[in-house]
């Protein structure tokens, strides 16, 4: 056991593998690169970092690469032993940029939880724009498993002896730290007490333990709301002044390396950036909102300026969110009818509420498999969608009954299954769809009726909830007040501007995750507690999903 | 009595056109009608009771066949069955004691008062069978053969007992007359005073800056609310519309004239009000027996979401709204369906009401019940015009309010002699 290993660290599973190392050496190799174990540090100075190759290279350039080697031979054994941990353990943490090359070879393409390690001098490569989009599921999670790593492992690795860094070296490290203080400073609340270890178990007072806050910010989850707004730079920004560009700079998302001989007439414009930008995206975008296949690779060719011209762009864009519209909601779809339709017997009575395609297409789906059930629609105000849900299914031939949210408690003792629609499910289970639907959820639960949700994995969300009262939606107050289709009640028309008269057109309610007996999504059948599971396994696997 | 009989059969035919909205003026004019039946009823010197008893039941039948849901009637007809026997009873005792009395002192009197010691055994075992004794298995075995024998010892008794027995037993029988129908007055009057006597006790549970949530209308409700707010307590009402019948618009409509913070709310979003409601406060159709209450539909899942959040469920139900039976199966045997017109429109879903493969049966059916059963153990207080009870103690208002005899209120079939 390494002793300088943190014990405590947050595993986040996007840092369970170790992968590529960021190619920009002015970003993060510095920190791995400086603060390896003695041996290591020339092995990963930025100065080997090789030109872009492909992946496939880049595996096997580390053996090529002499520096590494013997320190690297000299340090797997000692990392090896996390080597066949799974990646839910901790100790991601202590795999290293180091264990790069030597283990890079013999973890290649592999499915996911086994650790993989890419060198540190190959990672440029592998990121380049083209290359990226067509890289292996396995090498894609790395990347961002590895960027993370590579600046987890610092605190565990201690002696942080630095080589005799060239001016350009020492430069690119106070780059790195730049970056690294923009992204402890965000994190600081969530990783203090990690990188106060951290920095205990560093002996050196190396700015680049900075880098290890940085990691940590990292790996935990950062609020990306508040990430996002310190990231972005205002679009308008005075690149004149001084102290407002390096405001910028440091909650840039991207990061500007500083460019040596820059027209001043042009000041006020970014500057060009050679090389990709994806690096430093990827530290930051990686722990940002996950981004679909399509979307990014879209993003990829905008930035390698494989597509250009207006046009061209948004079509590409309009084509890729189509894409995500047939995988992540068309094929969704398929999975979970083909999933639910296992749960409907002969003879079942069925009830649902309001209008949900899902269990519309469902309901169909069960009826050409020529199953012999009923279904019972209820519906209520104002926006009285069911009907619409009933004309549908009256149509094709299914025997219906329909009903007002209000005779739940006396149609509920012929039901035998419940299907509901959902907008959303948060993390603790609860289930926000349309208001009702906890009324009907609950009165089921209370005749012991199961209850069953069909929902997209999309709508999966990490944010909880526990009333319908702290996140809602109002709708109009004047379809409360009148009643449309029965013109003999003299409902209150004309009551909308008197004082003491309130109206609440609720449009979503949150239905407690003890009502909900299984959540369908295209992941499978899951208990409600599965949720914050499959939002934190699978969010960043559906990127390269 | 052909009077009372036109009346009688009016009376059934409102009931039965459902024109009488709401149970307390069904109550009332129930209890109105067997006034009339009862001041009119001819009855004979002996066992007035029974024969009263026997012509409010004749009646009593035809308005509870009539409209068997509103169950207001038979509770005031078994009022009514219970003050008879009480009052009998009353005077019973009361005679009892007065031939006591009489008996003594007359000692050594005339001709008359020398039977009477004898006389007044017969005369006491007569009286006393002639009053309506509790079931006893004697009772039970010679009940046809006693309501015949009656008659005879105790005329054969007022033969020799002479003008004095007959004298007071028809001061008797027009005593129990007079008694039941001032009984019956007081009774009305409860009726009519029974929100009155609720709404005093509001003070007592709605406090200050309280959220109260109601569902459909109920006047019991609203006079409660506004005592409340006459008292200078603020507060602020959810009230649920109450679909299909839009009731809450009007209790909506009536608490925002008086004063009162309202907003109105959707049925559907009670569960997500409710976390933020300190009260539920409702009326009843009808109160059974083990404290389960029927009510406008929708209050179940009203309930049931107040149950969840530990929300006090309080139910305002006047006496006349107490019924002596027991539940079972409350959802489908005592519940109404109305028009699906209230929910769809036929023009609308025409097209849907013609499909019907094979059978031939329509695919569509409509379901729109008027009740809902709510159990006991969702109910948290019941407010009557006697104060405050839990559900577990409203089987004994009903031994304060009806008798056992009367639960049944068909005529027995005439038992093979």
């Amino acid at each position: 056991m390494d002793p300088r290993r943190n014990p405590r660290s947050v595993i986040d599973p996007k840092v369970r593998h170790v992968g590529f190392l960021p190619p920009d050496r002015s970003l993060s190799t510095p920190s791995p690169d400086s603060h390896p174990s003695d041996d290591d540090d020339a092995a990963l100075s930025p100065v080997i970092i090789p030109p872009p190759r492909h992946h496939s290279d880049n595996l096997s350039s580390p053996s090529s690469a002499s520096h590494p080697v013997p320190p690297l031979a000299h340090h797997s054994p000692r990392y090896s032993e996390f080597s066949p941990r799974s990646p839910a353990a901790s100790s991601p943490l202590s795999v290293v940029g180091s264990r790069l090359a030597a283990d890079g070879e013999k973890e290649t393409g592999g499915a996911g939880g086994s650790v993989r390690v890419l060198a540190s001098s190959v990672p440029l490569s592998a990121l380049t724009t083209a290359s990226v989009v067509g890289v292996s599921r396995g090498i894609t999670e790395t990347v961002k498993g590895c960027v993370v790593e590579v600046q987890n492992e610092q605190p565990a690795i201690l002696k942080p002896v630095k080589a005799k860094t060239t001016k350009a070296e020492r430069r690119a490290l106070q780059e790195a730290q730049r970056a690294a203080k923009a992204a402890a400073k965000v994190d600081a609340t969530v990783d203090s007490n990690q990188s106060k270890s951290a920095k205990l178990s560093q002996q050196k007072n190396d700015p680049s333990s900075v880098i290890s806050l940085d990691k940590k910010g990292h790996s935990s989850d950062r609020p990306p709301e508040k990430e996002r707004k310190k990231d972005a730079p205002h679009p308008r920004m005075q690149y004149d002044d001084t102290s407002r560009v390096e405001k910028a700079k440091r909650k840039a998302v991207v990061k500007q390396t500083e460019v040596r001989n820059r027209v001043e007439l042009f000041r006020h414009l970014p500057q060009y950036e050679r090389g990709s930008q994806l690096p430093d995206l990827e530290t930051k975008f990686f722990h940002l909102d996950p981004l679909h296949p399509a979307v990014y690779k879209v993003g990829l060719q905008y930035l390698s300026g494989d597509i250009c011209g207006g046009n061209a762009r948004c079509i590409a864009m309009l084509k890729a969110f189509q894409e995500f519209i047939g995988e992540k909601i068309m094929m969704a779809d398929k999975v979970i009818v083909n999933h639910a339709v296992t749960k409907i017997r002969d003879g079942d009575v069925l009830l649902t509420y309001g209008s949900s395609s899902v269990v519309e297409m469902l309901i169909l789906h069960a009826h050409e498999l020529r199953k012999k059930f009923r279904v019972v629609m209820v519906d209520s105000r104002p926006k009285l969608e069911g009907q619409h849900l009933l004309r549908r299914l009256v149509r094709e031939g299914i025997s219906c009954t329909y009903t007002n949210i209000n005779a739940i408690s006396y149609i509920m003792h012929e039901v035998t299954r419940v299907f509901l629609g959902a907008s959303a499910v948060l993390s603790n289970g609860t289930v926000y769809s349309r208001v009702g639907t906890a009324c009907v959820a609950m009165v089921a639960h209370a005749f012991r009726v199961p209850v069953l949700v069909c929902c997209e994995a999309y709508k999966f969300h990490e944010r909880v909830q526990l009333d319908s009262i702290c996140c809602n939606e109002l709708g109009d107050p004047d379809m409360i007040s009148t009643i449309p289709d029965r013109k003999e009640i003299d409902g209150l028309n004309n009551w909308s501007n008197v004082d003491n008269l309130q109206f609440l057109n609720l449009i979503y309610d949150a239905t407690p995750c003890d009502y909900v007996s299984m959540i369908i999504t295209d992941y499978g059948m899951v208990p409600p507690t599965s949720v914050p599971v499959i939002v934190r396994e699978y969010r960043g696997e559906h990127m390269w999903g | 009595m052909p009077d009372v009989q036109s009346l009688v059969n009016e009376f059934i035919l409102k009931l039965k056109k459902r024109k009488i909205e709401g149970s307390q003026a069904t109550a009332r004019q129930t209890a109105v009608l067997l006034r009339s039946v009862i001041s009119q009823q001819r009855i004979p010197y002996t066992s007035q009771a029974a024969a009263l008893i026997d012509a409010v039941r004749a009646v009593g039948e035809q308005l509870i066949a009539a409209n068997p849901i509103e169950l207001a009637v038979g509770n005031i007809v078994r009022r009514v069955l219970h003050i008879i026997r009480e009052e009998d009873l009353s005077l019973t005792t009361a005679a009892i004691e007065g031939l006591n009395v009489s008996s003594v002192s007359d000692d050594d009197g005339d001709t008359d008062k020398d039977d009477t010691p004898g006389l007044s055994a017969a005369a006491l075992a007569a009286a006393a069978r002639s009053t309506l004794r509790p079931p006893s298995l004697q009772t039970l075995l010679e009940d046809l053969p006693d309501s015949s024998a009656i008659p005879h010892t105790s005329s054969s008794g007022g033969d020799s007992d002479g003008k004095s027995k007959s004298a007071d037993k028809s001061t008797r029988s027009r005593k129990l007359k007079h008694d039941v129908i001032e009984a019956i007055n007081e009774l009305i009057q409860d009726i009519d005073t029974c929100h009155d006597q609720i709404a005093e006790q509001a003070v007592e549970h709605i406090h200050h800056n309280e959220v109260i949530l109601t569902l459909g209308s109920s006047k019991t409700v609203l006079e409660f609310l506004c005592a409340a707010k006459e008292k200078k307590r603020s507060f602020r009402v959810f009230v649920a519309e109450g679909a299909p019948r839009y009731q809450g618009h009007l209790l909506a409509k009536e608490l925002v004239a008086r004063g009162l913070q309202t907003t109105l709310i959707t049925d559907s979003a009670v569960f997500a009000m409710i976390s933020r409601v300190n009260m539920v406060i409702v009326g009843a159709h009808v109160v059974m027996a083990n404290g389960g209450v029927i009510a406008p539909v929708g209050l179940n899942m009203v309930a049931l979401a107040a149950q969840r959040h530990a929300v006090p469920f309080v139910v305002l139900a006047g006496c006349h709204k107490l019924c002596p039976l027991y539940p079972h199966n409350p959802e489908v045997l005592l519940n109404e369906l109305r028009s699906p017109s209230e929910l769809l429109d036929f023009g609308e879903f025409s097209d849907c009401m013609d499909f019907g493969y094979g059978t031939g049966t329509p695919l569509l059916h409509v379901v729109n019940p008027t009740f809902d059963y709510v159990p006991p153990k969702l109910v948290s207080l019941f407010i009557t015009e006697t104060g405050g009870h839990d559900p577990s103690y409203m089987y004994r208002l009903i031994a304060d309010y009806y008798s056992a005899d009367d639960l049944v209120l068909q005529r027995k079939v005439a038992s093979v002699k």
